[in-house]
């Protein structure tokens, strides 16, 4: 039984390192680069549809109907300090805070996928725009 | 609400005390002439929004946006001479939206217009809208000024009638003002034509008014700030000494001048929208005298939302913009400067910070 296991583990080895070596960390191509926008486009659009959903909250409201585009979110002063909240806060507690009220839902767990959907279209609206800290 | 820095004619004197008058909401329109006797006010209550959940719910947060108008429009003193409702009065055109909108809007003492909305429209392309409150556009005279009231919401025929599979898809898309398979609205030929012989018939000197629900002038396509034959329609107003277009959609504080056109928008009682400036992506287009309203403080249900009162003076309007949780504001055309101008924030340097939108 052992000596399987130490020829299993030596073979996982010989993989790993074959791997290493055909994967190098500093390496990719253009395939990969335009893959992995593929993989953030995609939940930038599972985010639009939850933006303009109704079924999010429990009004039939949609985060849409006051901010058409994602507009007046302002992702790039994130953290910030909320006067209301007295505290500094992330882009998500905001979303969060909209979730709760506008659409009289349950806040989202702050890495819910539906959570980082809505971050990834925010933040891909407002694409461009420099980050501005802190800013009110 | 701030103190009642415009109420020189003892405008909304019954709201009383501050307290009063920051239980109220909507817009109040005053016209006031050279000759005192033809002095007058209108209240103006636009986009309602009012969102049919289930069964006997609605979207709390709206129909308080609207109870609020109401119950403040019905406190003027003087009594406005009529109220206008400036369209969205539904989310999604259904009968229990506009039957719920109506019964609040039927708490006013007074005679109320209504202009279409495309939330109104595109269910069933105004037609329980009509049952309810009357043609889709007509023209009436009132104290030496002549109002007309468009339906300025429609579009291409082929996106109207053959485009969508069903009724509620097609409100559906149009409802979302963001949507890219929406469609720009248009006054249209028909209506057009309608309007070019009602204007034929009135005097050049006469003040007109407008009331339609989108802009009739182009701001931002991609939200529908926009009107398609905005042109062909300011063509038919241009001969006139005295053009106005009061609009609502935008639910912001807008007003611009187009040659002899003054235009001015006014407030959502539902929610306020951001400025198509800030959309980062947008490119920009838009009408260059504007001192926006505040940023709103979504901790403020009512922020940002309102009504607003108008004087006419020698047949050009000033709107007073009663705003629930926020210092309210008046912009009139100056008659010197010859475009509408915000009676406290006239400079640049006077501006303060939550003016600024980004
Ligand atoms: C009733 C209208 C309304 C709805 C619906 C709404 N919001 Fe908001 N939200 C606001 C307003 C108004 C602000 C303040 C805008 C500003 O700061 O300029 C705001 C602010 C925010 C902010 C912080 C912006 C800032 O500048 O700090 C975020 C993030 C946000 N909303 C996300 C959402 C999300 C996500 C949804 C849907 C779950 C949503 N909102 C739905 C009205 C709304």
């Amino acid at each position: 039984m052992r000596r399987i296991l130490t020829v299993a583990m030596a073979g996982v080895l010989v993989a790993g390192g074959l791997m290493a070596w055909m994967a190098r960390a500093d390496e990719f191509t253009t395939e990969d680069q335009e893959r992995w926008q593929g993989e953030f486009m995609s939940v930038v659009k599972e985010g639009r549809a939850l933006w303009t959903s109704g079924e999010l909250g429990t009004n039939g409201v949609a985060c849409a109907q006051c901010h058409p585009n994602a507009a007046n979110t302002h992702p790039e002063t994130y953290p910030k300090f909320q006067q209301q909240l007295g505290r500094v806060v992330p882009l998500r507690d905001m979303i969060n805070w909209c979730l709760q009220h506008p659409l009289e839902g349950q806040a989202l767990a702050l890495d819910d996928p539906k959570m980082i959907a809505l971050e990834s279209y925010i933040t891909y609206e407002r694409r461009g725009v420099k980050l501005a800290p802190g800013k009110h | 609400m701030a103190e009642h820095r415009w109420s020189r004619r003892g405008f909304i004197r019954a709201a009383g005390t501050a307290a009063a008058a920051s239980a109220l909401p909507l817009s109040v329109v005053e016209m006031a002439f050279a000759d005192p006797a033809r002095n007058f006010r209108i209240a103006y209550i636009s986009d309602a929004h009012i969102q049919h959940i289930r069964g006997t719910q609605f979207v709390r947060n709206w129909d308080r946006g609207l109870i609020r108008a109401v119950a403040e429009c019905n406190l003027l003193t003087p009594a406005p001479d009529f109220v206008v409702f400036g369209g969205d009065l539904a989310q999604l055109g259904t009968k229990e939206e506009l039957d719920h909108g109506a019964e609040m809007l039927s708490a006013l003492k007074y005679k109320t217009y209504h202009v279409m909305g495309e939330h109104d429209y595109y269910l069933d392309l105004g037609e329980y809208w009509s049952e309810l409150f009357g043609p889709h556009w007509h023209s009436f005279d009132h104290k030496g000024v002549h109002f007309v009231i468009l339906n300025s919401v429609l579009t291409y025929d082929d996106w109207t009638h053959n485009r969508w599979p069903s009724a509620q898809q097609r409100m559906l898309e149009m409802a979302g003002l963001d949507n890219p398979n929406g469609s720009p609205f248009m006054v249209g030929e028909k209506q057009r034509e309608w309007l070019r012989k009602d204007l034929a018939a009135v005097d050049k000197s006469t003040p007109v008014v407008v009331f339609s629900h989108s802009p009739i002038q182009k701001i931002y396509k991609g939200w529908n700030f926009w009107t398609e034959d905005a042109d062909e329609v300011q063509a038919l107003l241009k001969p006139f000494r005295k053009p106005t277009v009061v609009y609502g959609h935008v639910h912001q504080i807008q007003y611009n001048q187009i040659g002899n056109i003054a235009f001015q928008a006014v407030m959502a009682t539902a929610w306020p929208w951001p400025y198509p400036e800030t959309y980062a992506q947008a490119e920009p287009d838009f009408p260059p005298i504007t001192v926006p309203m505040n940023r709103a403080n979504p901790f403020f249900e009512r922020d940002a939302t309102g009504w607003q009162g108008i004087d006419v003076e020698a047949g050009r309007v000033t709107l007073n913009y009663r705003l629930f949780n926020n210092t309210d504001r008046t912009i009139g055309f100056d008659p010197a400067k010859k475009r509408p101008v915000d009676r406290d924030f006239p400079d640049k340097d006077k501006r303060i910070p939550p003016q600024d939108h980004f």
